[in-house]
Order: C-alpha cells, then sequence, then structure tokens
C-alpha cells in the first residue's frame, strides 16, 4: 500500500462509514462471579458509549439477580483450567471461598462494585434487565425473590421482540 | 492539531478532545456541547463539568461509580444531563482527556 493510499483511507473515515452498534443484548446463563462480571462491565461499557444494553436472566444466570444468593456468587475452582491449580486441590473444602475473595479484592482495588451495587448502577444508567420466565418456573421463583429494579419477567419469544432491528447485537454468556 | 472552537484556535486531540486546559473556557464549553447534542448547558451541567476538572487536576481516573459516588450528581442524573455516552461527552465539553476507564 502507497503513502497517498494511507492518506485516503485513515482509520477515522473507515470508523466514520461502519454502522455503529445501536443495542446490545445479553443472554445470561451462568451464575459464575467471572460470567457474571463479563456481562455485567460489557453492558455498562455499552451504555458509557451510549449503545443500548439489555441483559436477559436464565437458568444458573437467575442467581446473579436472586436477592438471596446475589451476595454469595463464586469462580469454579474446579473444571476451570485457567486456574491453574490441580483439580483435586481446587477441590478442597474453602477453595473456591478463598479464590473467590482473592478475586474480589483485586476487582475492588479496579473500583469494580458488588453485584448489588452494579445492578442499580446498570438499572440507573438506563440498562434494561429482564428474567427468564421458563428458568424462573423451573427453579421456581417468584418475582418477589428478584432485585427490585428488575424490568420485568419475559418469555423467550417477547426477548427476541425486544432484539429487533438491524443495528443489534445478541451475545450468550 | 488545532480547531477552531468559538473563534478561538485550540489544541485538540483527532477526536477532539482538549490537549491543554488552560485554554478551556465557558464559550468553548458551551459551543463543544452544542456540537455534542449536549447544550445549551444549565447550572447543573456546570456541576458536574467542574466537578470533572477538578478531579482531573488531582489525577483521579473517572470511572461511572466514582461520579455515582460524588454526591454532585446521580448516574441517572449524569445520563440525562450528557445523553449519549455522558462519560465522554462530559469529558470533551469540560476539556479534560478522553477518560480510558471501562467502567
Amino acid at each position: 500500500m502507497t503513502d497517498a493510499m494511507i492518506k485516503e483511507t485513515p482509520a477515522a473515515a473507515a470508523r466514520a462509514e461502519a454502522q455503529p452498534i445501536k443495542k446490545v443484548c445479553f443472554i445470561l446463563s451462568k451464575a459464575t462471579l467471572d460470567s457474571v462480571y463479563a456481562c455485567m462491565v460489557m453492558a455498562n461499557g455499552a451504555r458509557m458509549e451510549g449503545i443500548e444494553a439489555e441483559i436477559f436472566f436464565t437458568f444458573f444466570g437467575l442467581d446473579a439477580i436472586n436477592k438471596k444468593r446475589m451476595n454469595n456468587l463464586h469462580v469454579a475452582t474446579v473444571g476451570n483450567p485457567a486456574m491453574h491449580i490441580p483439580t483435586m486441590l481446587g477441590g478442597l473444602p474453602g477453595m473456591e471461598t478463598f479464590v473467590t475473595s482473592m478475586m474480589k479484592k483485586e476487582m475492588e482495588a479496579l473500583d469494580m462494585p458488588e453485584i448489588p451495587e452494579f445492578l442499580d448502577i446498570l438499572s440507573a444508567s438506563g440498562a434494561k434487565m429482564w428474567a427468564c420466565k421458563l428458568a424462573m418456573d423451573m427453579f421456581h421463583l417468584e418475582k418477589e425473590d428478584l432485585f427490585d429494579e428488575l424490568d420485568g419477567v419475559l418469555t423467550v419469544g417477547q426477548f427476541y421482540e425486544r432484539a429487533a432491528g438491524s443495528g443489534t447485537q445478541i451475545i450468550f454468556i | 492539531m488545532q480547531k477552531l472552537i468559538n473563534g478561538q484556535p485550540i489544541d485538540v486531540n483527532e477526536e477532539g478532545y482538549l490537549t491543554n486546559l488552560t485554554q478551556w473556557n465557558e464559550g468553548v464549553a458551551e459551543t463543544i456541547a452544542t456540537e455534542e447534542g449536549v447544550g445549551p448547558l444549565t447550572t447543573r451541567h456546570w456541576d458536574v463539568l467542574r466537578f470533572l476538572q477538578d478531579q482531573q487536576r488531582k489525577e483521579v481516573a473517572l470511572t461511572i461509580r466514582r461520579i455515582g459516588q460524588s454526591g454532585v450528581v446521580s448516574i441517572k442524573e449524569f445520563y440525562d444531563l450528557f445523553p449519549g455516552g455522558p462519560l465522554k461527552k462530559a469529558s470533551k465539553i469540560a476539556g479534560i482527556p478522553k477518560p480510558a476507564s471501562c467502567i
């Protein structure tokens, strides 16, 4: 590529031509601490960029908005090769709690809030949060069991309706 | 690079953020706010902008959470005051660098 060509197609111009993302819809199906934070950081980051953000909590993901459980999420120390500790060690009593508390300390140092505060921030930022009706029925949960700012309970079909539009991305976690 | 803002040549980077806070004044802020679709600026906007500048002078990294904890503005009001990317837009209007934070 010649210098002239580079000048004609600067990165800024390429970005301006690209269709911006208008909305991201996350489906959170897990409740390991790292999955929940990944989802919340990405949704919050979207709002900070002026992108609409919605989260659909389904299956174990419901733990992240379950008032009784949201303060007690853990990092998986068994079956998680990225922990770089032998599986037998990861299964020792107290190991999950220990590793989780270490990770929480690191996150606090980076100004990452605890789950309930993060949900409040997301709600105040205009992110929409929904619980999956089928998963709630399966786990025998009522709306009262879930955090107060929840926007509602949706069927899968209703969630897809909310994701309509050409600028929408759906991300499954 | 320089850009003519409110009739004055102002040092900015390629995204339009001021690179020299001493060149900032209220007229510059009003002009950028209009360009960003935020203006006209109210007392509440000015409260937030001055807070951001104070934090910048103290070299505190800005996050949405810290803004919510500041006592200056709630997160909800912050989003209402600077719609469509509040931290970035408010930083640009306040004449401080683009925040590098992910949260």
